[in-house]
């Protein structure tokens, strides 16, 4: 969780010294419900991350210099310039690489878990990511009630941070608890505060351990603030100041740190030696990720199939 | 024994299911004892048991499915119920599979069967040829067999390839095709076929306005004008060489679809005929396509909104005159 904070406010500022280009989009206040996302899969789990996911990601075991290289258009990336920013994956090693069309996702989780079963492999799992806003997607009520109706083990969780983009809460859905659509759709499900993270370990923990078993699907609906705009670009102004100072608008981060300093788990000077250390480590990675070539269009591949004798020469009239 | 080209989509897939672990069917009704809307996948439940599988009716959840277990290494073929309804997996389809092997080296190998194009009856949702709208994306094979024997060869073709293929079957040519044995292959893909010989007229056509434009030939051919049908079979890639060939002999094009007027194939080919071939042309290049209303029900209604033999010959017969 430090370290991610520590390299989004690094992004952060890398944009607002226009040294990445498109946008910039951080889970603060979200890093306690991502990090539990990634730290129960294990080899052979598939995660499909979401925008505000970098927590699981690096959790999931997505190299640090990965995301520079993709927020900073390097062609050695796993993007190579092609896609930027949050819109990177990893297929083969099992995390998915996500489009923006909100919901997508989950019907394409719920596929690679039916490849698994379909070759016969056992004790996996798939989780995917998703907030509030795109729960209310045609393509996510399609992929929840698929994954319901093929009972594979999965594990959606959803983030409510209480706006899409700047729509609030009211403009978004009706139904008193967003858990409630569980039964709906044949899921088990389960609330969490998404500010504590002993909290968000536990349930989303027993939420993977569940789905191994062989329980139905899962959906984890844990409640925060998104502590910042939905990119840098939005200085969220919507955000009614009261609001601010409800709970569920704590910081984690800040939560998680109090907890582990009261209960003598680790004393303020090894916290701040850990501030260092991360810091140290986000510093690396952009060093290195700086070095490294862009993409340039004259020597770009510039082929959109795999099947290069299938290639349509439309191009060569120009 | 003779075959229809829906009996021989079923081969294809009986075949693929037979000779291939990685092979699986997916969409509405395919399973059971019911073998799909028409019957394309009849008996391959019972063959193949748990490898032909019923699925809500949820197009983006199909495809994004088909997606994901392409990813993990299957070979999934999803039947749309009807093209049609393909614009609910649109988002899937393009987005998604379209664009997964630019972004991220890994290719999506999914084969989407759209069953295509007008019967009579059939109305504004049950009779669309989308194949112009696939075609228009980058990241996608699209493929538009003309004959039976094209229907099956091309099929297997589609579930080898390692990137995405939409198929778009012809509901016409269901039944009123017929082929007397199946190959063992055909041509290969992306490569145009030459249906009829001819040295007037290039007729350029797929699926079933193939048909369509032999038969026009076929009544051209009474009056002493002898027109040549080029086949396309894949709409993309699009086998420009084999047209432009065609048209050197013949000096004259025409290019027939059944999808709306607006852009799609037929524009790309003349298009591509006008800027590389434009020296080849002895008169402008023409076109014919659906109407540019939805597709009616009535089949009155119905014959005059696509183009037919009949209308092809005139089409043909006015391009002769210039």
């Amino acid at each position: 969780m430090l370290l991610v904070r520590t390299l989004e406010e690094k992004l952060v500022s890398l944009y607002r010294g226009g040294q990445i280009t498109g946008g910039v989009y951080i889970g603060k206040g979200q890093e306690a419900v991502s990090v539990a996302c990634g730290l129960f899969l294990e080899k052979g789990d598939i995660f499909a991350p979401l925008i505000r996911d970098q927590a699981g990601r690096s959790a999931f075991g997505e190299p640090l210099i990965d995301v520079m290289r993709t927020y900073l258009g390097s062609r050695l990336g796993p993007m190579r310039g092609r896609d930027g920013n949050i819109h990177r994956g990893h297929p083969r090693n099992n995390e998915l690489a996500m489009i923006s069309h909100l919901g997508a996702m989950v019907s394409v989780t719920v596929g690679t878990l039916l490849a698994k079963r379909f070759r016969g492999e056992k004790n996996f799992v798939g989780l995917t990511c998703i907030g509030e806003g795109g729960m209310q997607t045609g393509s996510f009520h399609e992929g929840m009630n698929i994954a319901a109706v093929e009972q594979v083990p999965l594990v959606v969780v959803a983030t409510n941070n209480h706006y899409a983009y700047s729509t609030p809460n009211d403009r978004e859905f009706a139904c008193d608890d967003l858990v409630e659509r569980a039964i709906g759709y044949g899921f088990e499900g389960y609330n969490v505060d998404g500010t504590d993270l002993a909290a968000c370990l536990d349930v989303i923990g027993g939420a993977v351990k569940r789905a191994r078993a062989g329980r139905p699907p899962q959906l984890i609906v844990a409640s925060v603030l998104r502590l910042s705009g939905h990119g840098e670009h939005d200085d969220a102004s919507y955000v009614p100041e009261e609001m601010k100072r409800l709970p569920f608008a704590r910081d984690c981060l800040k939560v998680a740190e109090q907890t582990i300093v009261d209960r003598n788990l680790v004393d303020s000077e090894t916290l701040v030696e850990w501030r260092k250390a991360a810091v140290a480590q986000v510093d690396e990675a952009i060093a290195a990720a700086q070095k490294e070539p862009a993409p340039e269009s004259e020597k770009e591949d510039w082929c959109a199939l795999s099947t290069r004798d299938l290639v349509d020469h439309v191009s060569e009239d120009e | 024994m003779s075959l229809t080209y829906l009996e021989a989509i079923r081969e294809a897939q009986a075949k693929l299911l037979r000779d291939d672990d990685r092979v699986f069917i997916y969409g509405q009704d395919v399973g059971g004892t019911f073998g799909g809307a028409f019957k394309a996948t009849k008996g391959l439940a019972k063959e193949f048991p748990g490898r032909v599988l019923n699925t809500p009716i949820s197009e983006d959840a199909i495809v994004g499915t088909a997606i994901g277990a392409a990813m993990q290494g299957m070979r999934p073929i999803v039947e749309m119920q009807f093209a049609d309804f393909s614009s609910i997996a649109l988002n899937q389809i393009l987005n998604n599979a379209g664009t997964h092997y630019w972004r991220t080296g890994m290719p999506v190998p999914i084969t989407v069967r759209l069953p295509s194009g007008g019967t009579k009856g059939s109305g504004p949702f049950h009779s669309q040829s989308m194949e112009s709208i696939y075609a228009h994306y980058p990241g996608l094979i699209v493929m538009t067999p003309a004959t039976v024997e094209d229907a099956y060869t091309m099929l297997i073709e589609a579930v080898a390839i390692d990137d995405p293929v939409v198929y778009c079957e012809h509901k016409y040519l269901y039944y009123h095709l017929k082929a007397e044995k199946l190959p063992d292959k055909g041509l290969p893909t992306g490569r145009a076929r030459i249906a009829r010989e001819g040295r007037d007229l290039t007729v350029v056509s797929y699926s079933a306005m193939t048909q369509e434009s032999l038969a026009a030939a076929e009544e051209l051919s009474r009056e002493g004008l002898e027109v040549e049908v080029v086949d396309l079979r894949t709409v993309k890639p699009l086998d420009i060489d084999t047209v432009l060939a065609s048209v050197a002999r013949t000096g004259r094009l025409l290019c027939v679809g059944e999808s709306f007027p607006w852009g799609g194939t037929t524009a790309e080919v003349v298009a591509r005929v006008s800027s590389q071939g434009f020296h080849l042309l002895d008169a402008a290049p023409q076109r014919l396509n659906a109407k540019d209303t939805p597709i009616p029900y009535h089949p009155n209604l119905w014959s005059a909104h696509r183009p037919n033999a009949k209308n092809i010959v005139a089409k043909a017969r006015a391009l002769l005159r210039e």
